[in-house]
């Protein structure tokens, strides 16, 4: 046997070599930064989960919400005061009794499918929504008909005052999207699977590759109104020919396409790396949402020590929201050291009344309070946490290290999201299957009012996972709800959030920001509590 | 041969159907509610019921499984909980991503490792043995997410001459399609040649050990024609049974490098599905993947008689 080269050997390496050299030229051609020049046009945006459903109304998920805006049009949107501003209607009338709204459209209003919109499209657009959703179901229950008066004009007729009919139509989450007639007859139970809408874009089905991209063409036919954007109302003025919406599960890989110039814009990047973001060239961090999102610690009231005010209460005591802040955000230029308000702070229902319990831990007092709930030494407590999300995850360690120092033996029983979104409806006792308290978090638009905050809903049965119960505290809300006069709805807040502090339906642990990412030749990015693609444009 | 084909194909229905039935098993049997993922964290429990209904996963569990079965004799995978897209076109669109990436690592592989496996049996306990061997170790020792890391940091991040993430279908082009799967590739293949490398090595140095191989080289045939018409040729056996469940293993799923370089391929979709309890794609894609094991082995078993004229079955 022989070892050692051969005369072949050095022109194999010369061969090997350029071959290599060719192959890495032919592999390199056409990325990088000449790739990056290529479309000014196109934003390509990583956004925080996959596009799976396209109908806003049978399901709540923020991503078909995100579709939603982009899509379809609303009757009426926030602006940045949090007041509903016209969006599709031009205006409305409002009888001196208070009981009839006549809303008339705005002219030139078109489908993607080139059908005008008509007041029969917002008829059915209403219906459908108000039979899902929590806001719209309230409003129903004060309205005598909705119909339409002519092409461009309905009216909604109600059996009683109700001050949030504006703010239904407008609310900035799961507000009612208006489809085509013939799609919006759909019973709400069912899916509507043809996205036509009237939004400034046109979602471009044949093109959506679930688990990977959702791509959106602009709107030619969309015609915007004249005022600037403001939050979610104002013109809605499509720049950009296209949108691409890619899904990549791991946030490191789109940290690398955002440094490196493939991707535009990053939705929500994970709260750790905002630092680093920031200190990187040609890429801009930006808060979008001045309200927020709220964690919360959500007792079952169907056993004790919940199922007592004292149970509750005594959760107050064991809560240092800045620990709990410091575990889930870190990063302290992202969240408040305190809020004690149940409807966020800096929001128009911002409150501290009440709220004293919740400023400093007191795990004497909690474990007094659990022990004349009904709570006993060494009675286990089960607390569910979400192993596969991480803020979830740190702020149960937090609440499972609050209360043992009060004394009580938890359980953390750990598991996936998907096995505890299933679990915390189970309504056994939490020593067969059941659970004593979980953690979630909450968006701001939801959060900001009691009667769109559905974790704040206290009707019994029919309220959430927990299913907080309090009547007294559910006329309190209805009142507000009823109560057209802003400055008098504000006093009824206070009652609300003093109510509230007595029956905790849940203990908010903190405030904090999710700002989103996105490359700096990327302008108009709107500060809109969530984010939206109209008035965008690459430089 | 032909009979021979005839019987595994046969042999793979009672196969399918235990898949089948252990997989629905397992699935309903598992916590976790799609409806109450579809409803989203603001629906109250009455949506979520009601949305239960509305899809049939309030029906009993043996309705269910009937009907997903009467579903497959007609060679209906069902449709997605979600999206309501048919599995099968979920699936077919996700297939080629996942092929791609399975047979350029499979060909980086078996291009890198079976010479270096040969060359170390050949040279064995010297350094370039020992060099080998340490590389294979290294290598095997390293996870594809960390290798991962590391080229996209250097060949996208400094050089920037590699894209970071996603695929390119080979119709668009064969540049951007291999541009899209080189590091990907390289991050996997990097695992299976260290596999092949050191299956071949100790295959061939059984087989360089046999007196036929010593009654080669004493008839003065040269090192090339002993080390692979007489060495490699015998040790084949095993390393096609690497590479063969190499190809099972990554068609059925290469998750991390999929999720690592956004790959959309079947490994992504089989997570995604499984995180939101998609009960007909989760079913669908491991019966594909099933089969498609099942068939690679019959590839296998194929290519062994080829190879060994000795075996019979």
């Amino acid at each position: 046997m022989q070892d050692k080269p051969n005369g072949l050997m050095p022109s194999r390496r010369s061969m090997l070599t350029a071959t290599g050299a060719a192959g890495l030229l032919m592999l390199s051609s056409g990325s990088g930064r000449t790739q990056r020049a290529v479309d000014r046009k196109t934003l390509k945006a990583v956004v925080h989960a996959d596009l799976k459903i396209l109908d806003p109304v049978w399901t709540t998920a923020y991503i078909t919400q995100r579709h939603a805006y982009l899509v379809y049009d609303t009757l009426y949107a926030m602006n940045s005061k949090f007041e509903p501003k016209p969006q599709m209607v031009e205006g409305h009338t409002l009888s001196p009794d208070g009981l009839t709204y006549v809303f008339t459209l705005r002219s030139g209003l078109k489908f993607h499918d080139g059908q005008p919109v008509r007041a029969t499209d917002c008829v059915a657009s209403v219906k459908r929504w108000a039979a899902r959703d929590p806001m719209g179901q309230l409003l129903f229950g004060f309205t005598d008909r909705l119909e339409p008066v002519d092409d461009r004009s309905f009216r909604l007729v109600l059996k009683e005052p109700f001050g949030l009919v504006l703010d239904a139509f407008g609310k900035a989450s799961s507000p009612p999207y208006i489809l085509p007639e013939r799609l919006a007859k759909t019973p709400p139970t069912e899916q509507v699977t043809d996205p036509t809408g009237s939004g400034p874009f046109v979602f471009k089905k044949d093109e959506w590759r679930p688990g990977n991209r959702a791509v959106y063409a602009r709107n030619l036919d969309y015609v915007p109104r004249a005022e600037p954007p403001d939050y979610l109302s104002g013109g809605k003025v499509p720049k950009l020919e296209r949108v691409e919406w890619i899904y990549i599960p791991d946030n490191n890989t789109v940290l690398s396409a955002l440094m490196a110039g493939e991707i535009d814009y990053f939705e929500s990047p994970p709260l750790d790396f905002i630092g680093m973001l920031k200190d990187t060239p040609d890429v801009t961090v930006l808060n979008i949402d001045t309200l927020g999102a709220q964690g919360l610690i959500r007792p079952n009231t169907l056993y004790p020590p919940f199922d007592k005010y004292e149970g509750r209460q005594a959760l107050l005591h064991t809560i240092d929201q800045a620990e709990y802040m410091g575990a889930v955000v870190g990063n302290s230029d992202l969240y408040l050291p305190f809020c004690g308000a149940y409807f966020l702070c800096h929001s128009a229902n911002d409150t501290a009344v009440g709220s004293e319990p919740l400023r400093k831990p007191d795990y004497a007092k909690a474990r007094q309070m659990l022990a004349a709930a009904g709570y006993k030494e060494g009675q286990k407590m089960v607390v569910l946490q979400a192993t596969d999300r991480p803020q979830y995850s740190a702020a149960t360690t937090v609440l499972a290290s609050g209360l043992r120092k009060a004394g009580v033996n938890v359980d953390l029983q750990a598991a996936d999201w998907s096995t505890i979104t299933a679990r915390r409806a189970r309504r056994d006792p939490p020593d067969r299957g059941g659970w004593n308290l979980f953690i979630t978090t909450h968006g701001g638009p939801d959060v900001s009012t009691p009667v769109s905050n559905v974790w704040f809903n206290s009707k019994c049965e029919r309220a959430n996972p927990g299913w907080a119960c309090d009547p007294e505290l559910e006329k309190l809300n209805a009142a507000w709800a009823r109560e057209p006069d802003r400055t008098k709805r504000r006093a009824i807040i206070e009652d609300i959030q003093r109510r509230a502090y007595d029956s905790v339906p849940y203990v908010p642990f903190g405030q904090f920001f999710q700002p989103i990412a996105f490359r700096s030749n990327v302008k108009g990015v709107l500060v809109a509590g969530q984010p939206v693609y109209w008035n965008i444009e690459k430089t | 041969m032909p009979l021979l084909i005839l019987r595994r194909l046969a042999a793979t229905i009672p196969v399918m159907l235990v898949v089948a039935v252990v997989v629905f098993l397992m699935l309903h049997l598992s916590n976790g509610d799609p409806a109450a993922i579809i409803a989203g964290d603001n629906a109250t429990t009455e949506d979520i019921e009601r949305l239960r209904a509305s899809l049939g996963l309030d029906q009993p569990l043996a309705g269910q499984f009937v009907s997903w079965l009467w579903q497959l004799m007609h060679g209906d995978l069902g449709v997605s909980i979600f999206n309501r897209m048919s599995v099968t076109s979920m699936i077919v669109q996700r297939v080629e991503p996942t092929l791609a990436l399975t047979l350029l690592t499979i060909v980086i592989a078996v291009l890198v490792a079976v010479p270096l496996g040969v060359l170390a049996a050949w040279r064995v306990g010297t350094l370039t043995d020992h060099a080998i061997m340490g590389l294979a170790v290294a290598a095997f020792s390293c996870p594809v997410f960390l290798i991962g890391y590391a080229l996209v940091q250097q060949f996208s991040r400094t050089w920037r001459i590699l894209p970071v993430q996603g695929y390119t279908p080979l119709a668009e082009g064969l540049v951007p399609f291999l541009q899209h799967l080189a590091l990907p590739a390289i991050s996997l293949g990097l695992i299976y040649t260290a596999l092949l490398a050191r299956m071949t090595r100790s295959t061939m140095l059984e087989v360089l050990g046999e007196d036929y191989i010593r009654t080669a080289r004493a008839k003065g045939l040269g090192v090339m024609p002993v080390l692979l018409r007489h060495g490699l040729r015998n040790a084949a056996v095993p390393v096609v049974t690497t590479i063969g469940l190499g190809i099972a293993l990554l068609l059925g799923g290469v998750v991390v490098a999929e999720s690592v370089f956004a790959i959309p391929g079947i490994g992504r979709l089989t997570v995604e599905a499984l995180q939101q309890r998609d009960y007909p794609v989760i079913q669908g894609v491991i019966l594909v993947s099933s089969l498609a094991y099942v068939m690679v082995n019959l590839l296998i078993d194929l290519a062994y008689l080829l190879l060994d004229p000795r075996i019979r079955y």
